[in-house]
């Protein structure tokens, strides 16, 4: 077994510092050491998406990367996108548009599309679909979620200028 | 009071009751990371286990040293097949009627089966410790394929008496497990002789998995102090588990407790009893910590819950005209090691007499034959009530080769031979009663939602322009009618491991009126805390989001089979109905009782009783309700609560219509679906929002099946698909847009009419998709291929008709 490593990293605003060894994954970091169970396991071998967190404004599956590769880095995880009362505008729109079943992949997924949204505000259906290709879903077939994150942009496009909502709601309704 | 202007539809739109499009109530915490999955479950001290698995498929045990593995850090115990065996748990029953080895006893059966369990403080030192786990393997000459098993002198279970009957009858060979039939073999054989056309075909539907996105696992808690059994753990059918759990270990059912949390995704994979349950529980005996047990990926794909493996031959006759005479079909069904399907006790080979489908087949006869070999055992119900995808992909395919064979138009031919709306209740020759249907309408209005006439127009236009070498894409119109079998089932013919497939609901209405109602079925995604609520809202008169449903605990809920085979809305739906009811008998005396009248002089509006002819008296249901737990009304208990287990009268048969538009390109095998429409009669729908889920859901599922999706095996028995590079789940970008529609022809046998629609869209969709492909070669002299129909496979069936010269 190789010495342990110190590992510095700050997770959704908190700063954690602990030793792990060198082979430690950060999705094991997350879920079993800081107890950070939103992002999941599905596969561990970076296919389905469902250990999605942002690290340093990218998204990064948390299975493939070791915890000390992540050592200096602001990482976000689905709890760090909204609070209880005051929902992530995806949030929202998931549970609006039934954009999950059993949750699963819900975590990754929203936290993938948060980071999409942030890319290319205006997506058309196409971008989504292609922008959320690295998450698997097996409940829903996608079209809600995909439903989900354009009414999403519409919402944040709207908040953002009041001006600009037209657009987002005539692809909203062009995916239903 | 301001409801007392409402009217009856304001009031019934407030209950959110059935037909509400109800916003589900599970989605707020899964949302926000605070889902409550196996995985993520913490308990003090608590250990990891995690297997040792044989790389090879058939082999004998020689040894096996655990020495060193005990010497790695953080390794506690190591439990191989000679710990078990003094407790009795080296082997497990199945719920087929076989039995399973928990731990390699002497030999291994596929690839990937369980040989030692290794407990350690956590993942990794398990991992460490399995990797210092010696086992020395003699390798058996590997069988993998079902006909060559009933033909080899290698058997694969030496356990059992060659000449002895199994669990469902003679075996006529050491490799063979039983042979099951249904309907007339005799006349069945005369009539496809002497009919004026037969055709015949080899349809396989190839062995697949249900993959759902959360793998099995569990939390084993042993507390030796009071002496109870915890054991929490993705299980479909919790209750089922508890009985297995005490039958097996001798622990009393009073001091097991299962709990189902949040599971992510089932799809059959989670109805059956894995060894990583029973090695958790020892583990937890053994070392007096909770022990945790989460499969991996790969464990996942290679070792539980396969589906499928049927080979289906079959024949069918009919007349000159079009009008099916018979039905004749034999299927090889390959298990694997084990008989571990997941079926009701006297169908081994499931509902796979349903077989005739939508059709009026005066004549048929089916037997199938199951089949040991060095597979995986599994054979589980994935997005299916029991052999009815299978069912449906056989008759679905034989009525497009016999499509071909008249030179029929395959709609044409469908509609000429759908059973009609005036036949139902219908009598199936292989011995269903089919509830309610209207296939015609649903089939006229599917074909004209995708203007199908047009649609072969254009697809005429588009052979000849391949033909004159102006595209090299083909056009694929893929139709599918289908019908289902689910709501498993009545006791008098259903039973898993002798517990009767009825399902429970036990409700309380609370003093101020709201209520908790709690059910035997457990949801991984299909939302019954928001679609039972629902039911009762409509039933009761309160609030659907004044009700809270709870599920999966068999401390406090009520005896159920579990989620799966869409038996949930069926089966525990109508006890939820019952039990609703019953509330409403009490409410109905209580509230004469305050209204002073005689209990014949209310009647039940909404949400509220009214007295007959005087609808300005009235009591409502929340005032009823706090009336029961404050008033003495003579004759009449306190409280109001009400429980019903229900035994429903018979299946229910929801139906469909399927339409796949398909492009193939004829050069590089790749498919693109440029339209598909679902049509679902699921009888009364609770909840559109989600039904529709369902179909998308479903329909992806049967995507991946018919395109792309397998678990494939080589001549050594390796697992050639055995992680998500290989094996094949449709990404968002691969998967279309699809158009969803409905009839509703209710059942009538069901308190409310419904019929389950969970499956449905995985059962009508893999025929749709594969009849797309094969309609687009058709042309051409294709008549059958085999899913599933990846790029290379439909590559090779280009260059195969000589379109590639
Ligand atoms: S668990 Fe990380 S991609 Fe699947
Ligand atoms: S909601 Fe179940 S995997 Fe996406």
């Amino acid at each position: 077994m190789a010495d342990k490593m110190h590992i510095k990293l700050t997770v959704n605003g908190t700063e954690e510092e602990f030793l792990a060894e060198p082979r430690e994954l950060l999705i094991y970091t997350l879920r079993e050491r800081l107890n950070i169970t939103g992002p999941h396991i599905g596969c561990e071998t970076s296919h389905c998406g469902a250990c999605t967190v942002t690290i340093d404004g990218k998204s990064v599956k948390s299975c493939t990367m070791f915890a000390v590769q992540a050592s200096g880095k602001d990482i976000t995880t689905i709890e760090g996108l909204g609070t209880p009362d005051a929902l992530h505008p995806l949030q929202e729109a998931f549970k609006e548009h039934h954009g999950l079943q059993c949750g699963y992949c819900t975590p990754g997924m929203i936290t993938r599309a948060a980071k999409l949204l942030e890319e290319n505000p205006n997506p058309t259906e196409e971008d989504v679909r292609f922008g959320i290709a690295g998450n698997l879903c097996r409940c829903t077939g996608y079209q809600n979620i995909v439903k989900s994150i354009l009414a999403a942009a519409a919402t944040m496009n709207a908040d953002a200028s009041s001006s600009s909502d037209a657009i987002g709601q005539t692809k909203v309704e062009a995916a239903e | 009071m301001k409801d007392d202007v409402q009217s009856s539809d304001d009031r019934r739109a407030s209950l959110k009751g059935l037909g509400s499009s109800r916003k589900r109530v599970e989605d707020a915490r899964f949302t926000q990371g605070k889902g409550n999955y196996v995985d993520d479950i913490k308990l003090d001290g608590m250990l990891f286990g995690d297997f040792v698995r044989t790389p090879y498929a058939h082999a004998r045990i020689k040894s096996i040293k655990t020495e060193e593995a005990l010497k790695v850090p953080g390794v506690l115990a190591v439990l191989t097949a000679a710990d078990l065996e003094p407790l009795g748990l080296h082997w497990m029953p199945t719920l087929a009627g076989d039995k399973q080895m928990v731990l390699a006893d002497g030999k291994v059966l596929y690839q990937g089966q369980e040989v030692a369990f290794v407990v350690a403080t956590d993942r990794y030192a398990a991992a460490d410790g399995i990797e210092a786990v010696e086992v020395d393997y003699e390798e058996l000459p590997v069988i993998t394929d079902p006909f060559e098993a009933l033909k080899t002198d290698v058997v694969l279970r030496e356990d059992l008496e060659p000449g002895a009957d199994g669990a469902h009858g003679p075996r006529k060979h050491p490799n063979h497990i039983f042979t099951w039939e249904a309907g007339e073999k005799e006349t069945t054989e005369q009539v496809i002789d002497a009919a004026e056309v037969v055709a015949e075909e080899m349809v396989y539907y190839h062995r697949v998995h249900p993959c759902p996105l959360e793998t099995c696992g569990c939390v084993a808690s042993m507390d030796k102090v009071n002496g109870k059994l915890t054991l929490y753990g993705t299980f479909q059918a919790p209750h089922a588990i508890r009985t297995v759990v005490s039958l097996i270990s001798g622990i009393e059912e009073h001091n097991i407790r299962v709990v189902s949390p949040d599971i992510g995704g089932g799809f059959g994979n989670k109805v059956g009893a894995y060894p990583g349950y029973v090695c958790s529980v020892v583990a937890s005996i053994v070392t007096g910590k909770p022990v945790k047990w989460i499969e991996d990926r790969m464990d996942n794909l290679m070792t539980t819950a396969f589906a499928r493996d049927y080979w289906m031959k079959g024949k069918i006759s009919a007349t000159k005209e079009g009008k099916i005479t018979g039905l004749w079909c034999h299927t090889t069904a390959d298990h694997g090691g084990f008989d571990a399907c997941a079926d009701p006790t006297k169908f081994p080979a499931g509902f796979m007499n349903i077989c005739t489908g939508s059709y009026d087949i005066p004549t048929a006869y089916l037997a199938v034959d199951g089949v040991y070999t060095n597979k995986a055992p599994g054979g589980v119900a994935y997005r299916c009530s029991f052999r009815v995808t299978e069912a449906a992909y056989f008759i679905e395919r034989m009525i497009e080769v016999l499509a071909i064979e008249l030179n029929m138009d395959a709609a044409e031919l469908r509609r000429i031979n759908f059973i009609k709306k005036e036949q139902f209740p219908y009598n199936s020759a292989l011995g269903w009663e089919y509830d309610s249907g209207d296939y015609h309408t649903a089939w006229d209005k599917a074909l004209n939602a995708v203007g199908y006439d047009d649609l072969r127009k254009e697809q005429a236009q588009r052979l000849e322009d391949f033909k004159a070498g102006k595209t090299r894409k083909l056009l694929g119109i893929g139709l599918s009618h289908f019908t289902e079998i689910v709501g498993a089932g009545p006791v008098k013919n259903c039973d898993i491991l002798g517990l009767g497939m009825f399902d429970s609901c036990e409700i309380r209405i609370h003093p101020t009126g709201s209520a908790i109602a709690r059910l035997g079925t457990i949801s991984q995604g299909q939302g019954h805390a928001t679609t039972f609520a629902q039911i009762l809202a409509s039933e009761i008169g309160l609030p659907a989001d004044s009700i809270t449903v709870e599920e999966g605990d068999t401390d406090t809920a009520p005896y159920g089979l579990g989620t799966y085979g869409s038996r949930s809305t069926p089966v525990a739906g109508a006890a939820t109905a019952m039990a609703g009811r019953k509330i409403r008998a009490k409410a109905q005396m209580i509230a004469a009782f305050l209204l002073e009248v005689h209990d014949d002089d209310v009647e039940f509006d909404v949400d509220r009783f009214v007295v007959k002819g005087a609808p300005e008296k009235f009591k409502t249901m929340k005032e009823i309700a706090f009336a029961a737990y404050n008033q003495a009304i003579p004759g009449i208990e306190p409280g109001l609560e009400a429980v019903s287990y229900y035994d429903p009268p018979n299946m229910t048969y929801p139906f469909g219509a399927y339409i796949c538009v398909m492009e193939l390109d004829v050069d590089t095998g790749e498919h693109e679906i440029r339209q598909f429409y679902a049509l679902d009669d699921c009888g009364t729908r609770i909840n559109p929002m989600i039904i529709e889920g369902q179909v998308h859901g479903g329909v992806t599922e049967a995507l991946a099946i018919a395109m792309g999706q397998e678990i494939a095996y080589d001549e050594l028995g390796n697992v050639k698909t055995g992680t998500l590079m290989d094996f094949f789940l449709p990404t968002a970008w691969e998967t279309p847009h699809y158009t969803t529609d409905h009839t509703v022809t209710p059942s009538p046998h069901h308190p409310i009419g419904a019929k389950g629609v969970g499956e449905s869209p995985n059962v009508g969709g893999v025929p749709a998709f594969s009849n797309a492909v094969h309609d687009a070669f058709r042309p051409f002299g294709l008549r059958h291929a085999h899913m599933p129909h990846d790029h290379w496979r439909v590559w090779k069936i280009a260059n195969d008709l000589g379109l590639h010269s």
